[in-house]
């Protein structure tokens, strides 16, 4: 935001950058061969259900709007208890899930939803369960970064392997550097 | 303090004493200063003081107040009553008021002017972060600063901070008035004085200033010491300080989703900040902690 914006009162929206989600499947290798996580096959999106006239959408709107059949596609949308909804994506390849994600995403900038994004979250598991447990990659579409996110109860989360994850993928991904913006997103839809 | 179970560190008592004694040293010179000074500014001197005097009497209130804390009944969290009623039970010392304040950044103070009018208060975020075992040694930390008289210590020493600061301001303002009125070379050596005098001050004012945050890393460190040995695990609270502090206190445990919704200016960049020399700290940094924890756990088990 300029000093004339900031002069003014006016609130540009942020639009989000959606690039920096093609590092992804590299850094899913480093996961594998460096802490035994895989991908569990389900990705995320989450984004803010406003008001007014191109927003007020029904959840088959939105559907048809990103162009995905939920038989074909696997996919389902759902609205979490914060009023928030969630695109949930299947694939079983990490690439699969980045494609996805990302066509939703351009879909949703070209309607001017852009701003409404909220973050996309990716789902990595142990190799061999219970291993250290599953670590959620969170990537925030305004400032094009991702951070690890593993919760380990109803509001407990690992930090130590979430910093480890950092540690690891310092160079494949862009990762969050204020910790304070590592915010929790408790009871994902996402596994 | 007396009939608490606490046992001393000589090396951290000398160190303690010395920095104090600067503080009382670098008192007197401030006096000294007043005196010549004249009587006329005793006024303000007394305003101060009695500010500073209130600031010490109403800590608990005050505090309590600017963190956003409120005072809870064992009915309301049973949990952190019951560790604090052991501690004290341990350290026969009296249970001060408990105090929760809602808040995810991890912290925890205790404050008052005497240990019969203390309040320990945890934030909700380091509950949450915290084991039990590790809050324990959390709230055995505060209680010993309690237990140390710590407010009154430190609003001695940083009393003689502002009185310091006081000074440099009266001297400022001898140096405006008495500008006018007289001429030539006399005037000019005058100011020069007023000047000097001006330098003198705030200068002192930023050594006392040095000398309280000195003081305070002291206390802290003899607040973890002393709590350390209540429990009797150096470990645990080197481990809750490890949970609490650096990069994992950090770490949120507020939801994305909420946050957005509650700051609209969330998205913006934050300003780097974090970078405060330690000179400057009120407290000591992690390692040096752990290093005298460590130090304490071989101690206890040698």
């Amino acid at each position: 935001m300029g000093l004339r914006d900031a002069l003014f009162g006016r609130t540009k929206q942020v639009a989000p950058q959606l690039d920096n989600i093609f590092a992804l499947p590299s850094a899913a290798l480093t996961l594998q061969s460096e802490l035994d996580l895989v991908t569990s096959g389900q990705a995320g999106l989450c984004f803010k259900s406003g008001s007014g006239e191109s927003t007020m959408l029904s959840d088959a709107d939105i559907m048809e709007l990103l162009n995905f059949e939920a038989e074909k596609d696997s996919v389902t949308l759902t609205t979490d208890d914060l009023g928030f909804k969630w695109l949930v994506i299947n694939d079983p390849t990490v690439d699969g899930l980045v494609t996805k994600i990302h066509s939703a995403n351009s879909t949703m900038v070209e309607h001017q939803l852009g701003p409404r994004l909220l973050c996309a979250v990716f789902g990595f598991v142990p190799v061999t369960p219970p291993g250290e447990g599953a670590v959620r990659l969170v990537y925030l579409l305004k400032q094009g970064t991702f951070y690890p996110f593993a919760p380990t109860g109803p509001h407990q989360r690992n930090n130590e392997l979430e910093l480890r994850v950092k540690s690891f993928l310092g160079t494949d991904l862009v990762i969050e550097k204020d910790l304070s913006r590592w915010m929790a997103l408790w009871n994902l839809p996402v596994n | 303090m007396s009939q608490t179970k606490i046992e001393t560190d000589h090396g951290l008592n000398v160190r303690m004493f010395l920095t104090g004694l600067s503080l009382v040293v670098l008192y007197l010179i401030i006096t000294t200063l007043l005196i010549y000074l004249g009587v006329a500014y005793g006024l303000v001197i007394v305003i101060v003081a009695a500010l500073i005097f209130s600031q010490y009497y109403f800590s608990d209130k005050i505090a309590m107040f600017s963190m956003h804390a409120h005072e809870v009944t064992p009915a309301e969290e049973p949990r952190l009553h019951e560790i604090v009623d052991r501690l004290c039970l341990l350290a026969n010392m009296p249970k001060p008021r408990v105090g929760v304040a809602e808040m995810d950044i991890p912290n925890a103070f205790a404050t008052g002017r005497s240990p019969s009018h203390a309040v320990i208060c945890a934030t909700r975020g380091i509950m949450t972060r915290l084991s039990d075992e590790e809050l324990e040694a959390v709230l055995a930390h505060e209680l010993s600063h309690v237990a140390h008289r710590d407010v009154a210590i430190m609003t001695i020493a940083s009393g003689v901070g502002m009185l310091a600061g006081l000074v440099s301001r009266v001297a400022m303002w001898g140096a405006i008035l008495g500008g006018g009125g007289r001429g030539g070379k006399n005037n000019q050596n005058a100011a020069l004085v007023e000047l000097a005098t001006w330098v003198v001050s705030i200068l002192i004012y930023v050594v006392a200033y040095l000398l309280t945050m000195a003081l305070s890393r002291y206390r802290e460190l003899a607040a973890d010491r002393s709590g350390a040995i209540l429990i009797g695990k150096p470990s645990v609270l080197a481990s809750a300080l490890v949970h609490i502090t650096g990069d994992m206190g950090r770490i949120p445990r507020t939801d994305l989703r909420k946050a957005e919704t509650m700051n609209a200016f969330f998205f913006v960049p934050a300003l780097a900040g974090g970078t405060a020399a330690s000179l400057f700290s009120t407290h000591p940094s992690l390692e040096k902690r752990l290093d005298a924890l460590n130090k304490l756990e071989r101690e206890l088990n040698g």
